[in-house]
């Protein structure tokens, strides 16, 4: 029989028996929908995940440290002893060469001090960190109530929820509020003499110049509060509670740890950096970069190797649902079984008939092939439509669950064009094989028995 | 008068069904000739094998020995695909209890051995056409079998065996469902197909006087053997 009359048959067939055959093909579809909204959330959550962790900036960033630096008990010395001795500090000479690496988009220090904050009479000591202007966009700090920084070079913080607690009892309010911060500035020394004279007898190195930390005080205006910890996103490793502008931060010359080992290298006079963060354009260039960098005689570190774990982790989950929302398919499955077995029993004499006026065994199994398959076609289709409806009140449900906790709504299903197609593929396939067994039975039937049927 | 070439040739041929440890003989080493443009009736009692002979005559079963020659093939020895092309090209079949498909209207039932000869649509319509006008039935080509009377059926089951252009139009009792009248009409439909086509027809009935009314041979079964063939006036 000719493909179009087969499936003309197929078609009418399944329109007689209209009630049992679309409950049949709406047991495909639930386990079709369920396969797909498994599926479409571990896809969503993989795809939120890996926006996220891009946002954040820690697998599109370079962390650079010079060799000099002072290495802690536990690390390891360096590779090579003698790079040591040669590797430069990290000042701002370097920090414009890195800028000028191929692909790399921004090279911030990494500042960060205690202070004392003060406010409406009260002095909390707390960590700062700097935040540089691309943290605008970075989504770092979504979900902020009030502003980020009005400018690069803004007197103003963005306060934790937890540090603003201290501070107040209804943290909002205190957007548009001044505190105080109180650092330790430091400052290259005049060249006087008797300084000069009283440096070479402590030193005996004969090095002109040196250093002053004096307290300091700066007023900054609060523009935001934010619930999460936005530093553990700027390479900071989290742990501050009051965020300025990076450029407000390099003019306030808070003194660094690392101030000292600087002075008594010699390079009092120009300021140097703890480390600096290199951002690339996305996290395929982190290597080149990191290359780049370390052949420029730097220390560097980035988190690369995690994300090649978190998409082993992500596979596996994608995996596990897979299995779970293929059980839902296979139960589909053995109602088609039963359906076509049940056809058999009632379409015996029709067999008969058709095999009476010529039908060859052929023409009868892939009548019920036909039928199985449109009902895994049609199921497949509906299964799709009903998965992405699913997975859409998922992501409306846990929008307005976040909404309700006052954080940002988030997009965790998502049923791309392969998924689609491969579910109904894959329903198409499953009902061919459910249909296998009462096809050939149905083929085999003896014409003279089906035709004594009744 | 010339001698007709024999078309179906029956040799021995015996149907043996097994049931437990007792086994039943349906047909019994029964050898007939049946010759091109004849009306064969074969008559019997229930149980006489005649039906099963039928069976096997027209391809749809096979026999357990002996040997059903068409044209010099024997069907006991064709493949199911090449017994399948049997009956849809040589063969035409008329049953008793009508078995037209319930769901279908007449002319698609009509229309089935044609989608399954893989005739071409635009051939079909006319040929469904002409096997309808044959048997007066092309004002109720849109209906369904249950808007049809008895004897409306059994014609729309005769046209749906004839659009084929059979060379054996096989008939098995085709008459048992039907009151006497249409019964009568039936067979001088068969009868004029007969004559007008020049068609073998091979008829099962148990009604003696049907038989003798409108076959030109009549074999008598018995237990599965052949008891009595005889030629009509």
């Amino acid at each position: 029989m000719k493909t179009r009359d087969l499936s003309e048959l197929a078609i009418r067939n399944l329109r007689e028996a209209v009630l049992r055959n679309s409950l049949t093909t709406l047991g495909v579809a639930v386990g079709v929908a369920s396969l797909v909204a498994m599926l479409s959330l571990g896809v969503g959550l993989q795809t939120l995940a890996s926006q996220r962790l891009t946002r954040s900036g820690l697998f599109d960033a370079v962390f650079v440290t010079s060799q000099r630096n002072f290495r802690g008990p536990r690390q390891s010395p360096p590779p090579d002893p003698a790079a040591k001795k040669e590797s430069p500090l990290l000042d701002e000479d370097v920090r414009q060469r890195f800028s000028k690496l191929p692909s790399v988009t921004e090279v911030y220090p990494q500042i960060r001090f205690v202070t004392d904050v003060r406010y409406a009479g009260k002095s909390e000591s707390t960590s700062v960190l700097a935040v540089p202007d691309s943290s605008r966009s970075s989504g770092s700090f979504e979900g902020i109530s009030g502003n980020f920084f009005s400018s690069p070079t803004a007197d103003e913080a963005i306060l934790q929820i937890e540090f603003a607690k201290l501070l107040s009892d209804q943290p909002p309010s205190l957007v548009g509020k001044e505190l105080t911060l109180r650092y330790a500035q430091r400052a290259a020394l005049s060249k006087d003499a008797d300084d000069d004279a009283l440096l070479d007898s402590l030193t005996g190195s004969g090095k002109p110049g040196g250093i002053s930390i004096v307290p300091h005080e700066k007023n900054l205006r609060i523009v935001g509060v934010i619930e999460s910890d936005p530093s553990a996103g700027i390479g900071g490793f989290g742990g501050a509670r009051v965020y300025v502008p990076l450029k407000t931060a390099e003019q306030l010359h808070v003194a660094q740890p690392d101030d000292l080992q600087s002075f008594m290298s010699g390079n009092s006079a120009k300021p140097t950096y703890m480390a600096l963060t290199v951002r690339v354009r996305s996290p395929k260039n982190v290597p080149q970069v990191e290359t780049a960098i370390k052949e420029l005689g730097f220390a560097t570190f980035s988190l690369l190797d995690a994300t090649k774990n978190l998409r082993l982790v992500f596979t596996v989950f994608d995996l596990f649902l897979g299995l779970f929302g293929s059980l839902a398919l296979t139960v589909a499955s053995l109602g088609i079984i039963n359906t076509l077995v049940m056809a058999i029993l009632e379409r015996r004499r029709e067999i008969g008939i058709l095999k009476a006026l010529g039908a060859t065994d052929r023409d009868v199994r892939s009548l019920f092939f036909a039928e199985a398959g449109a009902m895994g076609l049609f199921g497949g289709f509906f299964g799709v439509a009903l998965g992405w409806l699913i997975g859409s009140a998922l992501t409306w449900g846990t929008t307005i669950y976040l909404r309700r906790q006052n954080l940002p709504g988030v997009k965790i299903s998502y049923v791309p064009w392969w998924l689609a197609l491969s579910a109904i593929a894959f329903a198409v396939v499953v009902s061919l094989l459910a249909g296998l067994y009462p096809a050939s039975r149905a083929a085999r039937l003896n014409p003279v028995e089906a035709l004594r049927y009744e | 008068m010339p001698i007709a070439p024999t078309l179906i040739q029956a040799e021995t041929v015996s149907r043996e069904y097994r049931l437990g440890e007792t086994v039943i003989r349906a047909v019994d080493a029964v050898s007939l000739n049946v010759e091109k443009g004849e009306f064969l009736a074969l008559l019997g009692s229930s149980g006489s094998g005649k039906s099963t002979l039928l069976s096997m005559m027209a391809g749809l079963d096979r026999p357990t020995s002996g040997a059903i020659r068409v044209r010099d093939r024997n069907l006991a020895e064709l493949e199911a695909d090449e017994l399948a092309r049997y009956r849809r090209e040589t063969v035409g079949m008329v049953f008793q209890s009508f078995n037209l498909l319930p769901r279908m209207t007449l002319e698609e039932n009509v229309e089935l051995p044609l989608r399954l000869a893989e005739v071409n649509r635009p051939d079909r319509e006319s040929r469904v056409t002409e096997a309808l006008n044959r048997v007066g039935l092309a004002a109720r080509r849109k209906h369904r079998p249950s808007e049809l009377s008895g004897g409306e059926q059994q014609r729309g089951a005769l046209a749906r065996a004839l659009v084929n252009r059979p060379a054996i139009l096989f008939a098995d009792e085709p008459t048992g469902n039907l009151d006497s009248v249409n019964g009568e009409q039936i067979l001088l439909l068969l009868r004029e197909i007969q004559g007008s086509l020049g068609m073998t027809i091979i008829m099962v009935t148990h009604e003696r006087p049907l038989a003798e009314k409108f076959a030109n041979r009549i074999a008598v079964l018995s237990d599965g053997r052949l008891v009595s063939d005889g030629v009509q006036r």
